[in-house]
């Protein structure tokens, strides 16, 4: 069976026919997609088999990453919260890694990108490789996953640079986009349901994760699964949990999994383990990038799932949370207001407080908390599925190439 | 025998423009000189981009003056335009633009307030490809709209308002020439509101209607 036809389960014959129509005069084009790690993070997932699922499209598309040192991967890292805000030190080492770095990787791409029909190059780390080829022959879109609708100044004065000769950027949603002289595209992202993350779980696997990590399974578990990051808030759940203890005997379970361009994970992973403490009932898992069936059995064993973040690219864990029929409790921020809608699918809260308030509502409410995570399964099946997501870029690639026109008619 | 039914299908790419805005004066100003794809697009665009289907105000306009300016009143009044009533897009911006003005007439505070979030001007580009299906008799139109994607759904009922001499849906256009027979079929199709619905919620009316008129002997029901 053909991934396409595994596909038509989940979203039916009218959407895979679609997909192969859009995909018709697109046929043969060479696609490649760069980005800077294999594994880890929500731009490896959807690559992974984004990927696959154009070349079953007929289309020719590969799959390219940057590599680099640690003193990269420290600059990147140092991009990325400043790209949400933080003001971070711009040090002239770091910042000459990379430079040097995707100069080096030009080299070793040159082959593959200088005669690509589109080129997608992912978030900043690779951002700097449109520079080293004047003679490019295909559109390039920049695609950033990143919240910049309110960027450290001096550092998006620098990166703008790279990305203002792009063809076109693409950006989760309208509050992230940052001017630039070309088309700035929307494409929410979206989850895959047959990944090892998503797809249905047989009883033995869910069964595991309680006795691997100790969960009691007659009490009510809160699950946030984030990187540890301190615009996740991991802290502020923390808090959230307390304020609840005393009304309901919850269980925390507080799950991250590593990517391996994240260096300051230790560090936060270390300062949530103090403030936990040793209560036996906040679970700190420090889950391998490859977990994914963990990770699914985990939110499928909550009652509730957070994503308390202040500050959010989209929000994978939300949508993945929904996927699996969950209601969801997150910040009130970035693309988690795109999917959590108060009293339907969730709640959107903004302190660890407005956290404990909307818990309690929901482990006091049982059957509100299960139509509201039915409406949020529906929801997610509409919107933010890989099919949804592919369709996008199918439309956006056909657009790019016949330039600015409103109406493209095939 | 006429030209077979085309089934033609539809996918929309949104485009930030990158204007904003962030009050009700700069929403006043932008709103006078965006393009009118825009306008369209925050009328229609919610059906065909990754939404929630059940908001609390059907147009984007009325979505921001509740969720960004808490101003229950404006959002009202946005959410009661009808796109469907206005010849143009031009029309559809002056009656926008009456009801913010008018809003902005009779309350002081609403001119001062700053928007919890921002507006953001967003438009679309749309691509029409072909499906490759075609009907041939009218009777296997019904069938045919109740396994169509939203796309087709869009494309042939609302997009189609754009294109059309009269105004209409390509159904009722497609039908019209097949005679008397089909004119009760196509003229109650032609009333059907397609704005305050869902592209799925308006396939199964369509699907319906389309049963409502299905000849007697096949359906043993009252056409």
């Amino acid at each position: 069976m053909t991934l396409l036809e595994q596909y038509h389960t989940v979203v039916g014959e009218a959407g895979i026919d679609q997909l192969h129509q859009l995909a018709e005069s697109l046929k043969g084009l060479r696609i490649v997609h760069v980005n800077s790690t294999r594994e880890g993070g929500g731009v490896a997932e959807i690559l992974t088999r984004l990927i696959p699922l154009k070349q079953e499209l007929g289309l020719d598309a590969h799959w390219e990453i940057i590599t680099g040192e640690s003193d990269f991967y420290q600059c990147t890292k140092q991009f990325h919260n400043g790209m949400q805000g933080a003001r971070i030190e711009m040090s002239r080492p770091l910042i000459a890694a990379y430079e040097e770095t995707n100069a080096r990787n030009a080299e070793t791409l040159r082959h593959n990108l200088e005669s690509a029909d589109i080129v997608f190059i992912h978030d900043p780390q690779p951002a700097p490789l449109l520079s080293h080829f004047p003679n490019r022959s295909g559109k390039w879109i920049w695609r950033c996953h990143i919240d910049a609708g309110r960027p450290y100044r001096p550092l998006w004065k620098y990166l703008r640079r790279f990305v203002t000769d792009y063809d076109a950027s693409i950006w989760s949603l309208a509050e992230f986009a940052r001017p630039l002289p070309h088309p700035l595209y929307l494409v929410a992202p979206s989850i895959d349901p047959l990944s090892d993350k998503n797809r249905e779980l047989a009883r033995e696997e869910i069964e595991t994760v309680y006795q691997d990590w100790n969960i009691d399974r007659g009490r009510p578990v809160l699950t946030q699964i984030s990187r540890f990051d301190r615009f996740k808030d991991p802290v502020g759940v923390i808090q959230a949990y307390r304020l609840i203890r005393e009304f309901y005997p919850v269980q925390l379970i507080l799950a991250g999994g590593g990517a391996s361009d994240d260096p300051e994970g230790k560090e936060v992973l270390a300062e949530v383990r103090a403030v936990a403490g040793d209560d036996p009932d906040i679970h700190i898992l420090e889950l391998p990038p490859d977990a994914n069936v963990t990770i699914n059995a985990l939110q499928r064993i909550s009652d509730i799932v957070l994503q308390k973040s202040t500050r959010e690219g989209f929000g994978l864990t939300v949508t993945e949370a929904m996927w699996k029929g969950k209601p969801v409790i997150g910040g009130d921020t970035g693309g988690i207001r795109l999917q959590v809608f108060n009293h339907h699918t969730g709640f959107l809260v903004n302190s660890p407080e407005g956290a404990a308030l909307r818990i309690r509502y929901l482990l006091k409410h049982r059957r509100k908390l299960e139509e509201m995570g039915e409406k949020a399964r529906h929801f997610c099946s509409e919107n933010f599925l890989l099919t949804r997501h592919l369709r996008e870029y199918l439309t956006l690639m056909t657009a790019v190439l016949h330039g600015v026109e409103e109406r493209i008619e095939l | 025998m006429g030209e077979p039914f085309a089934i033609k299908d539809c996918a929309l790419i949104s485009i930030a423009t990158g204007t904003r805005a962030q009050d009700i004066r700069e929403f006043r100003d932008r709103l006078q000189t965006t393009p009118p794809a825009c306008i369209y697009y925050h009328f229609w665009g919610g059906l065909l981009r990754p939404c929630f289907d059940e908001p609390e105000y059907q147009n984007d306009f009325a979505a921001w003056a509740w969720h960004g300016l808490r101003d229950s009143t404006l959002a009202e009044r946005l959410a009661l335009i009808d796109p469907t009533q206005c010849t143009c897009l031009e029309e559809l911006r002056r009656e926008l633009l009456d009801i913010v003005e008018e809003r902005m007439d009779e309350s002081e505070w609403i001119n001062w307030v700053r928007a919890r979030t921002q507006f953001y001007f967003t438009h679309a580009q749309i691509v029409v490809f072909d499906s490759g299906k075609r009907i041939k008799k009218p009777d296997k139109l019904g069938n045919s709209i109740t396994k169509m994607s939203s796309g087709s759904i869009f494309y042939h009922f609302i997009d189609a308002r754009k294109r059309t001499e009269h105004s209409k849906n390509d159904f009722s256009e497609w039908l019209s020439q097949f005679g008397d027979e089909y004119t009760p079929l196509s003229e109650h199709l032609a009333t059907v509101d397609p704005y305050f619905t869902t592209l799925s919620d308006l396939r199964e009316e369509l699907g319906q209607i389309f049963s409502e008129h299905a000849p007697k002997e096949t359906t043993g029901e009252k056409t």
